[in-house]
C-alpha cells in the first residue's frame, strides 16, 4: 500500500472505533433521557412519602419501597462489609500457604455467580428454615453478592499501603493487630470506601435475588422477619402490570433508583480522587 | 482501570521489599493470635459460602436429578401439571440470546476499547471511560423497563417489518413481529455486557508494554497499524478473556431478559419468536412452584446455570491473567 492509502486507513479506523465508543454510551443517554421524560412528572413529594395506591386511584408513592431498599442494603452492608474487609486484609497480609490462594480464586468465582442463583441459595439457607420470606433473607442474598467485590478491592488497596509504614509501626513495638487497625486500614481508608460504594451501588439495583427472599410488600414492613418492599422489585412489578398509571410510577421509581446508584458511583469516584493518590 | 495500576504497584513493592511483618514467634502475643484467627475466619467464610452454595444447589436439585437423570437435558417438554420437566427450551434460549448479544457487543466493545486505549485524543479518554462505567452501573430492571416500553415497540413497528421484508427468506427473520422476543433480549443483553467487554479489553490493551508500540512506530507504522500488528496481537488472549467475561454476564442476566424475551418455553429458530432463558424461568416460576419436584427442577436449572457460568468465568480469568502475567515477565 502507498503511504497515502495507509494514512487514510488510519483515519478511517480512528473514526470507526470512535463510532463504536459512541454506540456503547448512546443507550445510557437514551435511557436517561427517557427516564427524565417519562418519570420526572411522577416524582414529587408524594412519591417519597406515600404508600402505593390501588389501581385506578391517582397519586401514591413508593415510600415503603425506598425505605425497604435502604433497610435491605443497610443490613446487607452490616453483614457483608466486616467480613469482606477483614477477608481482604487476610488476603493481602497473610502468609498462610494455600488458603489465601483458594479464597482469592473462590471470591472471583463467587463474583461470577449469577445473582438469581445467589437468590436460590438464600432461599434454601434462610427462607426454608424460617418458613417465610423475610427482609433478613433478602439482606443475606445481597450480602453474598457484595462480599467478593469488597474482599477483592480491599485486598488490592491494602497491598498498596507501603511496607515502610508497617515496618515503622512494628519497630515501635506495636503489636501486629494494632498496626493493621490503626496504621494500615486508616491509610487505605479512601480506597476501601470506594470498594464499599461500588458494592453498594451494585446491590442497590439488584432485583433477581430479592424475588423469592425479600419478596416485596405493598405496605410498610412491621418486622425484619417479614416480607419487605424494595425499589427494584416494585419497578419490576409495576412494569409488567397492565396499568398505565403503574407504568408511570415504574418510570419514576427507575429514575429515583438510577439517581441513587449514580450518586453512589460518583461518590466512589470522588473518594478515590481525593486521598487515594497520596497512598500511591 | 484503577485495578491494573493497583496491581502493578502492589507486585513491585512485593518484589523489592522483604515480607511486611516479621515472623518472630516472640512477637506473637495473644492479641495477634486472636486477630490472625479473626482474619482467617473471614477468609474461610468466603470458602464456606462457595462450598455451601454448591452443596445446597446439588441437594436441592437431587429429587429432579433422580427423577429425570440425563433426560432433563434432552427433553423440551415443560409441563408443571403433569410434572414432566425438560430444560432444552431454556438452555437454547440462554445460549441463543447470549450469542446474539455477543455478536452485537464484541465489535462495538472491542472497537470502543481500542479507541479508548490507543486512538482517542488524551482529553477524550477519562470522560468517555467514566460514561462506559456508568452504562455498567445501570440496574438490570431499568434496562428491562426501557426494553418493554421503548425498544419493543420500536422493533415491532420499524425494525422487524423491515428485516422481514429484506431478509425474510432466512428462517431467522420469519414470523409475526411481536416486538418482545429473542431479538429484543439479544439487543438488551448486548447493551448490558458491552461496557464489561470495553472495560476489561481496555485494561488488557493498557497492560501491553509500550516497547511493543514503540517498535512498530519506529518502523514507520501508523497508529492503527501499530494497534493491529503490535498491540492487538499481543493482547489477543486477554481480549478473548474479556469477551468470555461478557458472555458469563449475559448467561446469568435475569431481569432485563425476563422482561423482554416473551417467556414462552419453545424452541423456535426465528429471532422474532418469544423464547425463555434459564434465569428467567427461575425468576418467573420459583415462587409459584407448587410441588417439591417442580421446585427441584427449577433448582436443577439453577445448578446448570451455575456450572456453565463458573466454567466460562474461570476460563476468562485464566486468559486475562495470562496477558497480565506475560506483561509482568517482560517488565522483570
Amino acid at each position: 500500500m502507498k503511504p497515502a492509502g495507509r494514512r487514510v486507513v488510519n483515519v478511517i479506523m480512528a473514526w470507526l472505533t470512535a463510532l463504536a465508543a459512541g454506540a456503547v454510551i448512546l443507550p445510557l443517554l437514551m435511557i436517561f433521557g427517557f427516564l427524565l421524560f417519562q418519570g420526572a412528572s411522577a416524582v414529587n413529594v408524594d412519591f417519597f412519602t406515600h404508600l402505593p395506591k390501588p389501581v385506578g386511584e391517582d397519586g401514591g408513592g413508593m415510600a415503603n419501597a425506598i425505605v425497604g431498599s435502604l433497610v435491605l442494603v443497610g443490613m446487607a452492608a452490616g453483614i457483608g462489609l466486616p467480613i469482606g474487609i477483614l477477608g481482604g486484609v487476610y488476603l493481602a497480609e497473610s502468609r498462610d500457604r494455600r488458603l489465601p490462594w483458594v479464597v482469592r480464586f473462590l471470591a472471583d468465582v463467587l463474583n461470577g455467580v449469577p445473582s438469581i442463583v445467589v437468590g436460590i441459595f438464600a432461599y434454601t439457607l434462610v427462607v426454608l428454615p424460617m418458613r417465610r420470606f423475610s427482609a433478613f433473607a433478602g439482606a443475606v442474598a445481597l450480602a453474598v453478592i457484595m462480599l467478593p467485590i469488597v474482599v477483592r478491592t480491599s485486598e488490592e488497596i491494602v497491598r498498596l499501603v507501603p511496607s515502610s509504614l508497617r515496618e515503622a509501626a512494628l519497630a515501635l513495638g506495636i503489636p501486629e493487630w494494632k498496626v493493621v487497625l490503626r496504621v494500615v486500614l486508616p491509610t487505605a481508608r479512601a480506597g476501601i470506601i470506594t470498594g464499599v460504594m461500588v458494592a453498594v451501588a451494585r446491590v442497590a439495583g439488584e432485583t433477581a435475588p430479592l424475588l423469592f427472599t425479600a419478596f416485596g410488600n405493598r405496605f410498610w414492613h412491621q418486622r425484619l422477619d417479614q416480607p419487605i418492599a424494595a425499589l427494584p422489585l416494585q419497578i419490576f412489578a409495576y412494569a409488567i402490570a397492565p396499568y398505565d398509571d403503574w407504568h408511570r410510577q415504574a418510570w419514576a421509581g427507575a429514575l429515583v433508583l438510577i439517581g441513587m446508584v449514580f450518586v453512589v458511583s460518583l461518590a466512589a469516584r470522588l473518594a478515590t480522587r481525593g486521598r487515594f493518590s497520596g497512598v500511591r | 482501570m484503577a485495578s491494573s495500576a493497583v496491581h502493578g504497584v502492589g507486585t513491585a513493592a512485593g518484589l523489592s521489599l522483604p515480607p511486611a511483618v516479621p515472623t518472630c514467634a516472640a512477637h506473637r502475643n495473644l492479641g495477634d493470635r486472636l486477630f490472625r484467627l479473626l482474619l482467617r475466619a473471614a477468609g474461610a467464610t468466603v470458602l464456606l459460602l462457595v462450598v455451601g452454595l454448591a452443596v445446597e444447589m446439588i441437594v436441592g436439585a437431587m429429587p429432579a436429578l433422580r427423577a429425570f437423570g440425563w433426560r432433563f437435558l434432552v427433553t423440551s417438554v415443560w409441563d408443571p401439571v403433569a410434572e414432566h420437566f425438560g430444560a432444552v427450551p431454556f438452555v437454547y434460549g440462554t445460549l441463543l440470546s447470549s450469542l446474539l448479544a455477543l455478536l452485537i457487543a464484541v465489535p462495538l466493545g472491542v472497537g470502543a476499547a481500542i479507541y479508548l486505549a490507543e486512538l482517542a485524543p488524551g482529553w477524550v479518554r477519562p470522560p468517555v471511560a467514566f460514561l462506559v462505567e456508568l452504562v455498567a452501573a445501570v440496574p438490570s430492571v431499568v434496562y428491562g423497563l426501557w426494553g418493554i416500553f421503548v425498544l419493543s415497540p420500536l422493533l415491532r413497528t420499524w425494525v422487524q417489518p423491515a428485516l422481514g421484508k429484506t431478509l425474510g427468506f432466512l428462517p431467522l427473520f420469519q414470523g409475526p413481529p411481536y416486538g418482545v422476543g429473542m431479538l429484543a433480549a439479544g439487543i438488551v443483553l448486548a447493551i448490558m455486557v458491552v461496557p464489561f467487554i470495553t472495560a476489561v479489553s481496555r485494561e488488557v490493551l493498557l497492560a501491553v508494554p509500550n516497547s511493543q508500540r514503540e517498535a512498530a512506530l519506529a518502523l514507520g507504522a501508523t497508529r492503527w497499524e501499530t494497534t493491529r500488528l503490535a498491540v492487538l496481537r499481543y493482547g489477543r488472549s486477554g481480549i478473548i478473556g474479556a469477551i468470555l467475561l461478557g458472555l458469563g454476564r449475559a448467561l446469568g442476566e435475569t431481569m432485563a431478559v425476563t422482561m423482554v424475551i416473551g417467556n414462552r418455553p419453545e424452541v423456535a429458530l426465528s429471532l422474532f419468536a418469544p423464547g425463555y432463558t434459564m434465569a428467567s424461568v427461575i425468576a418467573n416460576e420459583f415462587t409459584e412452584a407448587t410441588s417439591d419436584l417442580y421446585l427441584s427442577a427449577l433448582i436443577e436449572i439453577g445448578l446448570l446455570l451455575l456450572v456453565v457460568t463458573v466454567a466460562v468465568n474461570a476460563l476468562a480469568r485464566l486468559l486475562v491473567w495470562s496477558v497480565g502475567g506475560a506483561v509482568k515477565a517482560v517488565r522483570e
